[in-house]
Order: C-alpha cells, then structure tokens, then sequence
C-alpha cells in the first residue's frame, strides 16, 4: 500500500483541470499511485459534470424506466422502443447550450451531427430531428444574431446530412439573454433484430476508429496540460480552436458505412465519439462488455501534427465512431469504409484485463487504469438544495391582482406568432414519411419498415415541450403539466404516448435553489409519468446555464413519442373548419399565475399555478384520442402555452375561418393555461355522437360556438379579425429577424 | 518547383450576387460611407508542382476552366508565387 | 429504371419508393459504376452530392456513372435531374444554365404551385398544359440563371418545361424546369416524388413520374 503522503497531489494542476482534490485522492485510491498527466486528463474529462452527470445522476434514479415495449433504457447512447411490426424505435435528445452561444451556426450544427450518432450507434436509421429552441429577447441584437446563426447551423447540417427536421419550438424570452437553449431531438428506427449496444467483448478483436481525423478542436479545459514548448505562447493558444466544424458529408458517408457494417453483422459493437472523446468511448465499451482494451495512441489520425497523447485522447473531433470487430471481418469492414470513402484505421484492441491502457508506437504504456473506474466510480454528489427563502412570500402574489384588459383583442394580436420562418429552412419531408410536419401540435410520421420500406398503415408521433414560465413558478407541478401537455398534443393527433426522453437545463448546481428546482423537477415529471404509464428512456442535463449573472429559469425540455394505431387519413389540423361547433373538452381553473398573459403584463414566476389533477388529463387524452381515431372531429388543437385565447387565435389564422363564441367568462378564464383541455371542432352531423362520447367517458364538455365568418369573436372579451390575426402571426419573426442575411 | 497558388472565384460581372447586395445594404447602418460593388467569391489555395511558373499557371488554368469554377456563372483570377520554402 | 446515387444524395429511396407506387421497378445505381445496366429511364436523385462542396454538382460530374448517363441521354434515353440532380446536369453540360443561391438566401423547404408549361418533354408528356401542380421545392440553390442568349433560345424552343407561379428562389424568367433540345433531359428543382401519396397532401407530382416510365 501507497502511503497517504505518496498519494497526495503534488502540485494544483488536478484542480487546474477543474478536478477537487477528494476527486483526485480518490484517482491515486483506484490506481494505488499517484495518476499522470494523462491519466489526470482522461478523469478529468470523465468525470466532469458533462460527462458523468455528478450532480444529477442520484436524482434521475427516481424517473420510472420501465415498461413491457422499452428495449433500452436510460444509460445507452439512445433509449429503444419496441413499436410493433418488428419494428425498434430508437429515441434521444442532447442540449449543444454553450457551444451555441460562442458559435451558433457551428455549435447548433454539431449537436445535430452528435445526436444523429447517438441513434445510428444502436443500428437505427435517424428519420426524424426536432428542434427545441430557446433565445434571448428578439429587441436584443445579439439574441437575434444567435438565433440566426443556431437556425441556420440546423438548416446547414441536418438538410445536408440527409435526416428530416419534422418540428420543435422556438421561444424568445429575457431569462435566455446570454445562454440560449440549443436541444437536438432525434427518433430512428431499425428492424428490431439489428439492434447492438457498444460492448467491446471478445479478447482479441479489434477498435476501429471510423470517420474524420483527430484534431485539437474541443480540448477545451484539458489544454491547460500542454507541456512547455507547446503552451502559455499565444500563438499556440491560437492553434487550438475551442469551435469544432461540423462536416455533414463526413457524417452522411458515417451513416451509411456503420448502417451497412450492422446489416452485414461485421460489428460486434459500435459507440459513437462524443463528450471526452477516445477516452469515452474505448472505456464505455470495454466497461460495459467486461473487457479491458489497450489504445495504439500513435495509430490515431490526426488532423494538425505534434499533438500529444492527452489532446489525442481527449480530443472532442466530429464525426467519429468506434466499431468493434474481429479480426476475419477486418478486411470486410475496410472495405465499406473504403467504399463509402470513409476513413478506417485500427487503434486498439480487446484485452481480458478489465483495464485501459493507452499505449504509444514503441509499447510503452502511458496510462494504465480500470476501464470501469472512468465511468462507474465517478463521484457522485448529493447537492444541498433549498426551497428560495422567499417562497411563500412569492407563492401569495397571485396575477389575479394585474387589471383587467380593457381589449383582450390587443393582447391576442401581441401573443400569436407562427415559427414558419424557423421551419420552412429544415427539410422536413425526405423519405416521405411527413404527414404531419412542423406547425401542428405534434408531427406525425408514417411507419415503414426500415429494411423492407414496407408501409405498417400505422405512424409514429413527436412532440417535444417545455414551459418555463410555469417551472419558475412551481417546478414540480410545472413539469409535470409538461408531460400532460405532451400527452395532450399527441392525443389530437390519434397516437397514444409510448416513451419519453428529457434535456434537463438548469442553473448552477452549486446553487441551493437550482439544486432544489431540479429535485423538483424529476419529481414532477416522475409522478406524471406513472400517471400516464409512459417509461422514460433516456435524458440529458444540462448545468451551468447562467445569463447576467442569474440562473435560467428551470427548463425541462420533454420529447415523448407516441403510436398511431391506424395511420389511414390525415389527423385533423390545428384549425377551425367553417360552420364547425367548437367543443372546450376538459375543465379550467381560471388562474393566471405562470402564463403567458400575467408574463407579458410583468408577472411571472410568482402565484400558485392551476390546479392539474392528471386523471382528469388521462381521461381527456383518452377521450380525444378515440374520437381523432375515428374521424370525427375536424379540427383539434390542444390548450397551454397561451391559453384558451391563444389557441383560438391560432385555430383561426390556421384555418382561415372566425368564430362566433360564448360562455368565457372572463379573462382569467381566456388566458389560464390550465392544462388538460383540448379545443375541438366538430362537424354539425357529428355533434351529437362526439358529445355522447364525451359524457360517457366522464369528461367535461362545453359548445363554445360556432366556427364561420371573418372574425375571431368572443362575447365580452374579444373581437378581432382574422386577417389581422394572420397578419400579426405570420410577420412577427420575418419583421424580426428579416428575410435574409449570409451565412457561414 | 512548387509554387503556392490562390485561385479567386467571383461570380461574373452582371450575374446577381445576393450576398454581396445584402452586405452592401448593410453598409450604412454600420457608419461605412462610400463603399460599394461589394462581389462576394471565394478563394482556394494549394500548391503546384512544374517545371517553370508557365507550366504551372497552364495547369492553374485548366484546373479552373474545368473544376474550380462554373464559367456559366464564374469567373477566376490565379495568382501563383514560388513557395518560400519547400513544400514537403 | 435506375436511380442514380452519389456520396451524399439522399432522396434516392423516395424516388424509388415513389417510382414503385406508380408500378414501376426501379434499381440504385452508385457512382462508381461506369453503366446503368438495362434501364429504360433514368433520375439523378436530389440530396447533397459530394456535400454541394466547391458548388453543387461540381464532383458529381466527373463520377464514371454520368458518362454512362451523357451516352444514355445521347442516345434519346429519358433522363430526369431532380433538384441536385438538376444542378448536376447543368454542371455535366448536360443541360444549359446554373443553379445559384436563392435570391433570399435561405434554404426553403415549403410546398408551392407550378404551372406546366409544355408537355413536349421526357416530365410532362402526362401532364396538361396549363396546368397548376402543388409539389414541394427543398433547396438553398435553385435560383435558375443563364445568359440572355440561352434564355431567348429556351423561350424559342418551347423549352421551359415548368414555372413557378409565384417565383421563390429568384430564378430568372420564373424558371422551375428546363429541357434540353432533344426533350429527353429534364431537370427541375422541385420533387415531385414527394407529391406522390394522399397522406402526404399532394398527388400532383404522379403525372410527371408518370410521363416517362
């Protein structure tokens, strides 16, 4: 046994790596030395919150993960559904925050690339990326400049890579001022057979690293360990771009080639190159197939010359993966890359040692360490978290107390905004599943079966949410009402949920309170997804999001796939259908706390949201969900963001057509986002059978009125036309943002 | 010899050039006065290996006529320099 | 018929997809290959060849399979460029003009309305004149431009196969598709594979896939 004073650090450069010094009393424990450089380096990167989810991972135990149909659960590069017909879908969602904030078209670029992956490391073929945005004020140049560039980096990459971007949200708000929210969703789907995890098993096969060169692009906080002769100069500085490129053809030609190495059956594991890089991925699929593997660092690569082992190591270069295969097939394997003119070369191999070493061109070992111990003995801390001192005080200022609007006409006019601007740059239609694009509560994607293309007459269904305003309110009923809205969107398209993902952006959680709205969070998304018996599959937390010196409102962002059963007609729209009667399904708690109206009128994240009693919302779902399927409802849109009021407006600018309705009684009830409530319109013939569907199923239903005419027209409260509605919806980005300006 | 190559496109004169307008209209609201014709190309460098600068430019020319740029829409100037130093 | 694939394309399999739906059978043909076997009909599919580096369609050209698909089209062969594919015709001669930056310079992915122009081509021998499709544009350079003479000479040869009715990419002359003079090579920016199924909101791009299967 190594003495307590041989362990000790010798010098502060572990906490120059942003390592404690417990954290690296713990590396001399496992390694029963002190650690070197490099292996200094590759902890540091591991363990860092990026990586090991330090501060996270005890509180994401409490989601519930589990049901008959999941595959694959939390803790793989993506989760896996089985959703019938031999058919796996395979389901992830990342945050690129701060890179978008230094470089936003590159860093909105590479997430893409990132997660795309993260889907076709399992054996998935990506079809469908969504986008959940969040930026800064439009008012603020550089909120808009930002914007910009992460729309365009989307555009760039994922339009070029071949992989539909089917929908998303777009939010301007000050809580994002200097740190945007950039989360890339994406869905893919294999023959459930093809399915494969990055395991290194096998003593003797072989790592080979696919796809671009190693550069010193994403060293980031590791560069500090550049020895004298390559560091503290300035030019040098230079020479290690903290922004990484992303190369869309690079990534397509990746696609193919793994996808073609899967259905041929040449890997025994694949892994893609993400967070700490080479580290990451030989240590994870050696950890995770109980094998150990030695990595030839010389054999690697490289994009600049003279890098040494630890920038290799940690490099964070795009547009790489790791397949596993053994030695007969090697040739084989070279020559799809060859084909697909992807670069291949073998860095390592599988060692029945359980450890990873790292071994240079004249065999000398330079790091030598427990695979596991990079992922598994990461450390894991218990935060202290605290309820804001002044909760109670801010719970009792209830929005109730604004003045009532004199027109709420005007406030409508300043809250409709369509995101056409946003979307109308992704292709949204290739491999011509798209019935449902972007626009629409959720996107609905007709299932064909990824190897034979062979039509399933069923679909699958997306919609990602999130809602800030309700979470600095409450973040525990605020994200649970997240998931009841994406219940809901997916219930007014005909698909029932079937597993949900989350990006977790928060503050700093050294922070008690961002501690506190986090615990909160999992907690209220946790309660309604046992309530709506939806596994989660997979998540993603983003820390550290701080704008002027204050922590972003709490954003959980949730993707939840559903199923359409039968897929034979279009799902109705968000629009009124003339002469319709529009149905309110579902009951209102006319509070205004955490909505969008009080917010626009300068209250927010104070009061007590609307009561949310996720039965009620289960039978709503259900409810909604049976009458779509049947075909009798002509236009469906669900209530939140906005409430009754915006959902209105925004039923009429879609479908061109007013309507003439009554029985609001005022505007807390108009612009409640009590969630839980659908707004449907229904044909005159149908009205009687959907309204005793509804009775039945125990669910509150009240005739508002009538679709028709040019005006939005609510008795008492609202008289507006619909042109001008149109007019302020369409405009407000375009005016914002203007029709166009270069891009990188 | 090697010689160090910068080849510049620019789309040819009278063929609209969007980008260049829409850094031209921004030209005002930034204080620049009097700037104009703004043309946005691109430029590519290499090396070349020949015999003479002659040989090399009739390589460079070639290379462009047939690659580098679509003569429909593009134009190129080439500008060729002995390298300082050998390339390896 | 064979449906040409490059590193890089992507809408290959839609166009198969939609080829088949109309009852015919359709094979990829990668780049590599220096013939097209024994296709009746072939489509240079649309995606990003090469990654659209240098210009779009500028590698594409020197692929062994487009000269396989230059002597097929000499031959009298139908032979339809599909939005990269068009801009690969035109950079392989094939066809006249080039395809630059949208005059928005956006990419611009939305369904829009054009009108068929002539019927005398390998696209629209299905199709009434006159007549105004919905069919989906997807790109960031399909802003159709040539030289005075060349466009006199297309308006003089009936050769403007399409047009959009309101122009989105600032294509001179309201330029959507063109032929060459044989009338067997076609290209055009919009997809037409992706108006081919109810659910997908448009069955208007059936009656040109139609014309020259």
């Amino acid at each position: 046994m190594a003495s307590e004073a041989e362990l000790a650090p010798p010098d502060d450069t572990h906490r120059a790596l942003g390592l404690t010094d417990e954290e690296y009393g713990r590396i001399a424990e496992i390694l029963g030395r002190r650690p070197n450089h490099l292996e200094l380096a590759m902890y540091s990167v591991m363990w860092s919150e990026h990586c090991s989810y330090k501060s996270s991972r005890i509180h994401l135990r409490r989601f519930p993960t589990e049901a008959p149909w999941v595959l694959v659960g939390p803790g793989e590069g993506a989760g896996v559904v089985d959703v019938g017909d031999g058919i796996a879908a395979a389901l992830r969602i990342e945050s690129h925050n701060h890179p978008s904030a230094i470089e936003p078209y590159q860093g909105a670029a590479t997430g893409v690339g990132g997660i795309l992956r993260d889907i076709f490391s399992v054996g998935a073929r990506p079809i469908a990326v969504m986008d959940p945005l969040r930026f800064g004020p439009l008012d603020d140049a550089r909120a808009r400049w930002v914007a910009e560039g992460v729309v365009s980096g989307i555009s760039g990459y994922g339009n070029s890579v071949g992989v539909p971007t089917v929908g998303g949200e777009t939010v301007f708000d000050e809580t994002y001022a200097d740190n945007p929210l950039v989360n890339v969703l994406c869905l893919g789907v294999m023959p459930t057979e093809r399915l494969v995890l990055g395991r290194a098993e096998g003593t003797g096969n072989l790592a080979v690293l696919l796809g671009s060169t190693t550069g010193r692009d994403g060293i980031g906080g590791v560069s500090v360990l550049a020895s004298a002769g390559f560091s503290d100069d300035e030019s040098d500085a230079e020479k290690r771009p903290s922004v990484q490129v992303g190369d869309p053809f690079e990534e397509k030609r990746l696609i193919e080639a793994c996808l073609e190495l899967l259905d041929r059956d040449l890997a025994v594991g694949v892994q893609d190159l993400g967070g700490a890089g080479i580290t990451c991925a030989t240590s994870e699929t050696a950890a995770k197939g109980g094998a150990g593997m030695d990595v030839l660092v010389d054999e690697v690569p490289l994009r600049q010359p003279g890098m040494e082992p630890f920038e290799v190591m940690t490099s964070e270069s795009q547009e790489r993966m790791l397949a596993i295969v053994t030695p007969d097939r090697l040739d084989e394997v070279l020559e799809i890359a060859a084909r697909w003119e992807v670069r291949a070369t073998v860095i390592g191999t599988v060692t029945g040692s359980g450890r990873l070493r790292v071994v240079d061109g004249d065999g000398t070992v330079l790091a030598d360490v427990p695979a596991k111990s990079l992922e598994e003995d990461a450390p894991l801390y218990d935060r202290p978290r605290s309820a804001p001192a002044d909760l109670d005080e801010r719970r009792l200022d209830r929005a109730a107390s604004l003045a009532a609007p004199e027109d709420c006409g005007a406030d409508l006019l300043g809250m409709v905004g369509d995101t056409r601007w946003v979307w109308s740059q992704y292709d949204h239609m290739l491999f011509l599943n798209t019935v449902v694009g972007p626009g629409g509560d959720a996107a609905v994607l007709r299932l064909k079966h990824p190897t034979t293309g062979e039509d399933t007459g069923r679909g699958l269904a997306l919609t990602t949410d999130g809602n800030h305003l309700w979470c600095a309110v409450d973040p525990r009923v605020g994200s649970a009402a997240t998931v009841a809205e994406s219940v809901l969107n997916l219930a007014v398209v005909g698909a029932r949920p079937s597993a949900m993902v989350n990006c977790m952006n928060f503050g700093n959680p050294e922070h008690p309170e961002v501690m506190w709205q986090f615990s909160e969070s999992v907690d209220g998304l946790s309660e309604a997804l046992q309530a709506f018996g939806v596994p989660c599959i997979g998540g993603n937390v983003s820390l550290y999001n701080e704008s002027r010196g204050r922590d972003i409102d709490p954003t959980p962002i949730i993707g939840v796939l559903g199923v359409v059963d039968v897929l034979d007609r279009v799902p109705p729209r968000p629009a009124f259908v003339d002469g319709g009667s529009v149905l309110l399904v579902g009951r209102t708690d006319p509070v205004l706390d955490g909505s969008q109206w009080a917010a626009r009128h300068g209250h927010r994240g104070r009061g007590s949201l609307p009561a949310l009693d996720l039965d009620a919302v289960v039978a709503v779902a259900d409810a909604v969900r049976g009458l779509v399927a049947d075909g009798l409802v002509g236009g469906a849109h669900d209530v939140s963001g906005g409430g009754l009021g915006l959902a209105l407006a925004e039923l009429a600018v879609v479908g061109g057509v007013g309507a003439q309705l009554a029985g609001i009684a005022d505007h807390a009830e108009l612009f409640s986002e009590s969630v839980g409530r659908v707004l449907l319109c229904v044909a005159p013939a149908d009205l009687e059978r959907v309204r005793g569907r509804l009775d039945a199923a125990g669910v509150p239903v009240v005739e508002l009125g009538r679709a028709g005419g040019d005006r939005l027209v609510v008795e008492g409260l609202v008289d507006v036309s619909v042109a001008e509605l149109a007019g302020a919806s369409s405009s407000w980005l375009p005016d914002a943002l203007g029709s166009g300006t270069t891009q990188g | 010899m090697t010689f160090e190559v910068l080849v510049n496109v620019s789309l040819r004169p009278g063929i609209a050039d969007p980008q260049g307008a829409t850094i031209e209209r921004a030209l005002p609201a930034l204080g620049f006065a009097g700037v104009a014709d703004v043309r946005v190309g691109k430029s590519i460098a290499f090396t070349v290996e020949a015999d003479d600068e002659g040989a090399a430019l009739a390589t460079v020319q070639d290379l462009c006529h047939r690659f580098l740029t679509n003569p429909v829409i593009e134009d190129s100037t080439v500008s060729i320099t002995p390298a300082a130093t050998p390339v390896s | 018929m064979a449906v040409v694939r490059f590193p890089g394309t992507n809408c290959e399999f839609d166009v198969v997809e939609a080829v088949e739906s109309l009852g015919a059978t359709a094979e990829i043909v990668f780049h590599d290959r220096p013939s097209l076997g024994a296709a009746d009909a072939v489509v240079v599919a649309g995606g990003f060849a090469h990654g659209d580096y240098l210009r779009p369609g500028a590698i594409a050209r020197f692929s062994p399979v487009m000269s396989a698909v230059a002597e097929f089209a000499a031959r009298g062969g139908p032979v339809i460029g599909i939005c990269n594919g068009f801009q690969v015709l035109t950079e392989a001669g094939l066809l006249p003009g080039a395809l630059q930056k949208n005059a928005g310079l956006k990419f611009r992915c939305e369904t829009v309305e054009l009108r068929v122009e002539t019927t005398d081509s390998a696209l629209t021998n299905r199709a009434t004149a006159g007549a105004v499709l919905r069919i989906p544009i997807n790109h960031f350079e399909g802003n159709y431009t040539c030289s005075p003479e060349t466009l006199a000479e297309l308006r003089a040869e009936d050769r403007v196969v399409l047009r959009y009715v309101e122009n989105p990419n600032g294509s001179v002359d309201d330029i959507a598709g063109v032929c060459n003079a044989g009338r067997n090579v076609v290209g055009l920016m919009p997809h037409p594979e992706r108006a081919c199924h109810e659910l997908l909101g448009s069955t208007d791009g059936r009656p040109l896939l139609a014309s020259f299967l």
